[in-house]
C-alpha cells in the first residue's frame, strides 16, 4: 500500500490548508454585528437592525406582484416597497412571521409565496421529486437485477451456446447485445 | 439597402438549410455519395449567408439606422460602440439570429472535424442539423424578422436596456447559446445513429468531444450570467432560480449526465438506449428553454417581449423536433442491446446511479418551473415556486451525487469488491465529516446546511487528493515525471472538474453561512463597520457617461490601520429610458469580497450605502472555471485525435479496397 | 415491453399540451382570494369633501363597482371614456378609489412630504384630472398611502371590484375596462349578482 504513505501526509496537509484558509478569514468576522457607536459613525438605515434582518429574510420568500419574478426584498417597485413596509410594521408590532404571511395571503393569495404551501394542489409539486427519485432508483435496481439475471443465464449456457454468444458479441454491433433472443431465453 | 440585403441573405440561408436537410438524407438512404456530399457545402454556404445577414444587422446598429425597427428599439446614437454591437442580441429577434448563427457555426465545425467519419453518418448528422436550422430560420423569417423597417424612421433610438449595458453581457449570451445549441450536435449524432441503426462504441466516441465542448460553453455561459447578476443587480445574489436560469440549468444537468453516460457507452458499450435518450433530452430541454424565454407562458425577469404567434410557432417547432425524435427513439431503441456486462459493484453502476440522480434533479427543476403553469391550466389557482422550494429539493438530491461522484472513480470498471472500496475511502470520508463539523464549529455557524456543505467539500477535496496520490503511486519505480506524464488529459479533466465541484460547494456554503450586510446613511467623513472592515465615505461627485448621468461615491475601505481598497459605487440614470441603475463596486479577494452599492440620496444630503461582506464567494466561480477547464482537458485528450487518425487510415484503406 | 420506450414521448406530449394551453393564459394575472368574501372595511376621506369620511356601509343594498384609479396611471386614461359612458347610461354606480395619487407618481419625490401637504396636492391633482376627463364616479375616496389598496389586494392600477348589496366582493377585473370586457364580462356579472341579490 504505497498509496497510504502518500495519502496520510497529504491528508494532514489538506486539513491544515483548509483550516488555514477558512479560519482566519471567516471565523473572526463571522456574524460580527455592525457597530455604529463612536464619533463619525454612520447611522444604520434601520432603527432596529435585528428587525430589519427579519424583514429581509421574510421578504426574500415573498413574491413581488408587479415585477413578478423578483422577491419583494429585491424589487424596488413601489408596491414591493409598500409591502416591505407592511412586513416591517407588523413584525415591529409583535406579529409573528406566520401572521404576516397569512395577512398577505389573505389579500393576494398563495401567489405571493415563493415557498409554496403544502396542500392538496401542491401535493405533486412536493411529492414529485420524491416520486421521481423512488421511481429512478427502482428502475435502476430493476435494470441492474435483470442484467444480473441475464448474465447468470449467459453463464449457464452450454459450451456450444457460449461459443455462439461469443461470436455474436464479437460480431456486428447491432446484434452484439446480451438482449438478443439467444441470450435472453 | 443593407438591411434588405441582410434579409435576403437570411432567405438564401433558409434555402440552403432546406437543401442541407433533404439532399444528404436522401443520399444516405440510397447510398449515393454525390448526394451525401452536398451536405458540407450547403452547411458552409448557409453559415456564410447567416454571418452576412448578422453583419448587416450589426451594421444597422453601429450606424444608428433607426429606420430599422430593431435598432430603434434597442440602440441609441450615444450608446457606446461595444453596446451597440452587443445590443444586436439584447432582444428577441437579434438573439434568435445569434441562435441560428451558432447552430450554423456548430454545423460548420462538424463539416470540418468529421472528415474521418463514415460519409453516410455525416450526411445524416448534417441532415438533422439542417432540419433544426430550417425550423429556426423560418421562425425568424415568418414571425420575427429582425430587418423590419420602421417608416418613417425615428430620430433617436430607445437605447439598449441599461441592465444589459455591462461587460458581462458582452460574452454571456454568445457563450450560453454556443452551449445550448452545441447539444444539437450530440442530438444530431444520436438521431443519425438511430436512423442508421448504428449505435455503438464508435458513435459514443464521436459524440463525446462534441458534448464536452458544448457543456464547457454552457458552464461558462451560466457562470458568467451568474457573475453578472452578482455585481449588476446591486445586492450580491448570484442565483435566483428564475425560470430562465432554470432553462439553462436543466440542459446543463442533463448534459452532465450525458457526458458521463457517453463515457460508459464508449468504454463498455452499456447504457446505449439511455445515452440516446439523454442526448435527445438535453437538446429538447435547450429548445424548451427557448420556448420559455420567448413565449410568455411563464413570467421571468429575463423574458423577451412576447407575442402569442411566436409562442405557437415555436411550440409547433418543439413538437415536431422533439416529437419526431422521441418517436424514432421508441421505434429504434428497443433493438439496442445492453452492451458489456458489469456487476452491481462497479464504476458503471456508480455512473448510472449518478445519471439517474442528475436526471431526477433536472426533472425536479422542470417540475418546479412548470408547476404554476400546470395548476393554472387546470384552473386550480395560481401559485409561485421560488428559491425556497428549489433549495429544499435540490440539496438532498445533489448530496448523494457529490458523494457518489468521488466514490465512483475509486471503483474499477466491470467489477469491484464493495468492502475493499469502502475501506479505501472510509478514512477520507470520516475525516470529511469531522472537518465539516470542526470547521462549522470554528466559524461558529453550526447549522445542518453548513456542516453538510463543508463536509461534502472536504470529501471532494480529500478524495481528489487520494485519487491523485493513488494514480501517481500506481506505477511503482517510474520517475515522477514519467508517472505524471502517463496520466491522460481526460483523467486530469475529470479530476479537475470534480475538484471544481468541491471548490464550488465551499463558496456556496461559506457565503451562505457567513455573509453579512448593513445599510447605512453616510455623510462625508462618516464611517461604518462590517466584519472587521471600516468603510469611510469620502463624498459623491458626478461621473456622467456617454448615455447616462451618474453619481459616483468614493469609499475607503480599511482594516485596522491597513488600507484595503478604495471603492467607487455608482448610481446611474440612463437617459433614453429614464432608468436608474446601481453599479456596485467590489474589492475581490481570494477569501472574501467586500461589496458596496450606492442607494438613494436623502433630504439631509446623506446617501444610503449598502455594504456587504461575502466570504469565499469568488470560489463559486473558481469552481465553475475548474469545471470548465476540466471539460477542456477532457475534450482535448490525445486519444480522440489518435483514434480519429487511425479511423481515417482505416476508412481510406477501405475506400481503396 | 416495447411500450416503455413510448413513455418519454407520452410525457412530452402531455407537457406540450400544457404549454399549448399555457399560451392562452395570462401568467401575470393574479386572481384575488377575496372573491365572495366581505370587502375589507375602510374609512377614507372623500375627494369632494375631505372632511367627510366614506365607508362601505353607505353603499349597502346596492350592487356597485369600486374602481381603482390615479391621475398618473396611463391605462386609466384608456378606460376612462368607458366609465364616463357607463355613468351617462347609469348602468351601475361606480366609486373611485384614488390610489397613491402623489407618492405613486414616479415623477414626484414625495419622500419627507408632510401628510397634509400631500393630501392637498392629491386633491388638487385628482380634481383637475376629473375636470379634464370627466367624472364618472358617484364619489371618489383618497387612498393616500395605498393601505386600503393592499387590503383589497391591488397590485396595479386600474383594477375594478364588483361588490354586491351585502358588501361582498363578487368579481375583480384586472387592467383597464374595455367596451368588450364591459359587454361580455362585467355587465353579465352585474346582472347575475343583481338577480341573485
Amino acid at each position: 500500500m504505497r498509496a497510504e504513505m502518500f495519502v496520510k501526509p497529504l491528508r494532514r496537509l489538506a486539513v491544515a490548508v483548509l483550516l488555514a484558509a477558512a479560519l482566519p478569514a471567516a471565523a473572526q468576522q463571522a456574524a460580527m454585528p455592525p457597530q455604529s457607536a463612536g464619533p463619525g459613525a454612520a447611522p444604520t438605515v434601520a432603527a432596529d437592525p435585528q428587525l430589519e434582518a427579519d424583514v429581509m429574510e421574510l421578504s426574500h420568500k415573498l413574491r413581488c406582484l408587479v415585477c413578478q419574478n423578483q422577491s419583494i426584498a429585491e424589487s424596488n417597485a413601489p408596491l414591493a416597497v409598500d409591502l416591505r413596509d407592511q412586513v416591517r410594521e407588523q413584525l415591529a408590532a409583535g406579529h409573528s412571521k406566520s401572521d404576516v404571511v397569512d395577512y398577505l395571503v389573505a389579500r393576494y393569495g398563495d401567489f405571493v409565496l415563493y415557498d409554496p404551501p403544502f396542500k392538496a394542489t401542491t401535493l405533486l409539486l412536493w411529492g414529485g421529486p420524491v416520486l421521481l427519485l423512488v421511481g429512478g432508483a427502482g428502475w435502476l435496481a430493476w435494470r441492474l437485477r435483470r442484467r444480473q439475471g441475464e448474465l447468470a443465464a449467459v453463464h449457464g449456457l452450454s459450451e456450444a451456446e457460449r461459443r455462439r454468444a461469443r461470436e455474436l458479441l464479437a460480431g456486428d454491433a447491432k446484434q452484439s447485445s446480451s438482449e438478443s433472443p439467444e441470450s435472453r431465453s | 439597402m443593407i438591411p434588405e440585403l441582410g434579409h435576403f441573405a437570411l432567405v438564401l440561408a433558409l434555402v440552403l438549410a432546406l437543401v442541407q436537410a433533404i439532399v444528404p438524407m436522401i443520399g444516405a438512404s440510397r447510398n449515393r455519395l454525390a448526394l451525401m456530399a452536398v451536405g458540407r457545402p450547403a452547411a458552409q454556404g448557409q453559415f456564410f449567408f447567416i454571418l452576412f445577414s448578422y453583419t448587416c444587422l450589426t451594421w444597422a446598429f453601429i450606424q444608428s439606422d433607426f429606420s430599422v425597427q430593431l435598432a430603434a428599439a434597442n440602440s441609441h446614437s450615444a450608446t457606446p460602440l461595444m453596446y451597440k454591437i452587443t445590443g444586436v442580441w439584447g432582444n428577441h429577434e437579434g438573439s434568435l439570429l445569434l441562435w441560428a448563427m451558432s447552430l450554423s457555426l456548430w454545423t460548420v465545425a462538424v463539416t470540418v472535424f468529421s472528415r474521418n467519419l463514415p460519409d453516410a453518418f455525416v450526411a445524416r448528422v448534417l441532415g438533422v442539423l439542417g432540419w433544426v436550422s430550417t425550423g429556426f430560420l423560418s421562425f425568424l423569417l415568418v414571425t420575427s424578422n429582425p430587418f423590419e423597417r420602421l417608416l418613417p424612421a425615428v430620430g433617436e433610438g430607445r437605447d439598449l436596456n441599461p441592465l444589459l449595458q455591462d461587460p458581462g453581457m458582452i460574452i454571456h449570451p454568445p457563450l450560453l447559446y454556443m452551449g445550448y445549441v452545441g447539444f444539437s450536435v450530440a442530438f444530431a449524432f444520436a438521431i443519425a445513429a438511430l436512423l442508421s441503426g448504428r449505435l455503438d462504441a464508435a458513435w459514443a466516441r464521436w459524440s463525446r468531444p462534441w458534448t464536452t465542448v458544448a457543456w464547457v460553453f454552457l458552464t461558462a455561459g451560466i457562470a458568467i450570467g451568474s457573475g453578472w447578476a452578482y455585481y449588476e443587480l446591486g445586492w450580491g445574489g448570484w442565483w435566483f432560480w428564475d425560470p430562465v436560469e432554470n432553462a439553462s440549468f436543466m440542459p446543463w444537468l442533463l448534459g452532465t449526465a450525458l457526458m458521463h453516460s457517453l463515457a460508459v457507452t464508449e468504454k463498455r458499450g452499456a447504457f446505449r438506449s439511455w445515452t440516446v435518450l439523454l442526448a435527445i433530452s438535453a437538446f429538447s430541454l435547450s429548445l424548451l428553454g427557448t420556448f420559455i424565454v420567448r413565449s410568455g407562458v411563464i413570467t421571468s425577469v429575463h423574458a423577451f417581449a412576447t407575442d402569442p404567434k411566436r409562442g405557437l410557432f415555436i411550440l409547433a417547432l418543439l413538437v415536431i423536433v422533439i416529437g419526431v425524435s422521441l418517436l424514432l427513439y421508441a421505434w429504434r431503441a428497443p433493438r439496442l442491446g445492453g452492451g458489456g456486462s458489469f456487476s452491481l459493484v462497479s464504476r458503471e453502476t456508480s455512473l448510472l446511479g449518478n445519471n439517474v440522480l442528475l436526471s431526477v434533479a433536472s426533472a425536479s427543476v422542470l417540475l418546479g418551473t412548470m408547476y404554476p403553469l400546470f395548476l393554472d391550466a387546470l384552473g386550480m389557482g395560481k401559485i409561485s415556486v421560488g428559491p425556497p422550494y428549489f433549495e429544499s429539493v435540490f440539496i438532498p438530491l445533489m448530496t448523494p451525487v457529490v458523494v457518489l461522484m468521488m466514490f465512483g472513480p475509486f471503483l474499477r470498471w466491470k467489477d469491484d469488491d464493495l468492502a475493499k472500496a469502502v475501506r479505501k475511502v472510509a478514512p477520507a470520508f470520516i475525516a470529511s465529516v469531522l472537518i465539516g463539523l470542526g470547521t462549522a464549529y470554528a466559524v461558529d455557524h453550526v447549522t445542518w446546511r453548513t456542516v453538510l456543505g463543508l463536509s461534502l467539500a472536504a470529501w471532494v477535496v480529500l478524495a481528489s487528493i487520494q485519487l491523485l496520490a493513488g494514480r501517481i503511486t500506481e506505477r511503482a519505480g517510474a520517475a515522477m515525471g514519467a508517472r505524471l506524464r502517463s496520466i491522460t488529459a481526460a483523467w486530469w479533466g475529470m479530476w479537475l472538474a470534480h475538484l471544481g465541484v468541491g471548490v464550488f460547494i465551499i463558496g456556496v456554503t461559506l457565503v451562505g453561512s457567513l455573509e453579512s450586510h448593513v445599510d447605512v446613511r453616510m455623510q462625508n467623513g462618516q464611517h461604518a463597520e462590517l466584519a472587521g472592515y471600516t468603510f469611510t465615505f469620502r463624498g459623491v461627485r458626478d461621473a456622467d457617461g456617454p448615455n447616462y448621468d451618474a453619481a459616483r461615491a468614493t469609499i475607503d475601505v480599511t482594516r485596522g490601520e491597513r488600507a484595503i481598497a478604495t471603492l467607487t459605487p455608482e448610481k446611474r440614470l440612463y437617459l433614453a429610458q429614464g432608468m436608474p441603475m446601481t453599479e456596485a463596486s467590489i474589492d475581490i479577494g481570494p477569501f472574501r469580497d467586500v461589496y458596496v452599492s450606492l442607494g438613494e440620496q436623502l433630504e439631509d444630503g446623506s446617501w444610503i450605502v449598502s455594504v456587504y461582506y461575502k466570504p469565499f464567494i469568488s470560489w463559486i466561480w473558481l469552481g465553475c472555471i475548474m469545471m470548465g477547464l476540466g471539460g477542456v482537458f477532457a475534450a482535448a485528450d490525445r486519444r480522440y485525435r489518435r483514434l480519429a487518425a487511425r479511423e481515417a487510415t482505416v476508412a481510406a484503406n477501405q475506400r481503396v479496397a | 415491453m416495447k411500450a416503455k420506450f413510448l413513455v418519454p414521448l407520452i410525457l412530452f406530449f402531455a407537457l406540450a399540451g400544457f404549454l399549448a394551453f399555457g399560451l392562452t393564459l395570462n401568467p401575470r394575472e393574479v386572481p384575488s382570494p377575496l372573491i365572495d368574501k366581505p370587502a375589507p372595511a375602510f374609512s377614507l376621506a372623500r375627494l369632494d369633501d375631505p372632511a367627510r369620511p366614506f365607508a362601505l356601509e353607505e353603499m349597502k343594498g346596492q350592487v356597485w363597482l369600486l374602481n381603482v384609479w390615479a391621475s398618473w396611471c396611463v391605462a386609466c386614461r384608456q378606460e376612462h371614456p368607458v366609465l364616463v359612458r357607463m355613468a351617462q347610461q347609469k348602468l351601475v354606480p361606480v366609486v373611485g378609489l384614488n390610489y397613491k395619487e402623489v407618492r405613486g407618481d414616479g415623477a414626484i419625490n414625495a419622500r419627507g412630504m408632510a401628510l397634509e401637504a400631500e393630501t392637498a396636492l392629491a386633491i388638487e391633482r385628482a380634481q383637475r384630472w376629473l375636470d379634464d376627463h370627466g367624472d364618472p364616479y358617484v364619489l371618489s375616496v383618497l387612498d393616500i398611502d395605498g393601505r386600503v389598496g393592499i387590503d383589497f389586494g391591488v397590485y396595479g392600477v386600474p383594477e375594478t371590484f364588483l361588490i354586491d348589496g351585502e358588501g361582498r366582493i363578487r368579481y375583480k377585473h384586472i387592467g383597464p375596462i374595455t367596451p368588450e370586457s364591459l359587454q361580455q364580462v362585467i355587465m353579465p356579472k352585474i346582472e347575475e349578482v343583481r338577480r341573485a341579490g
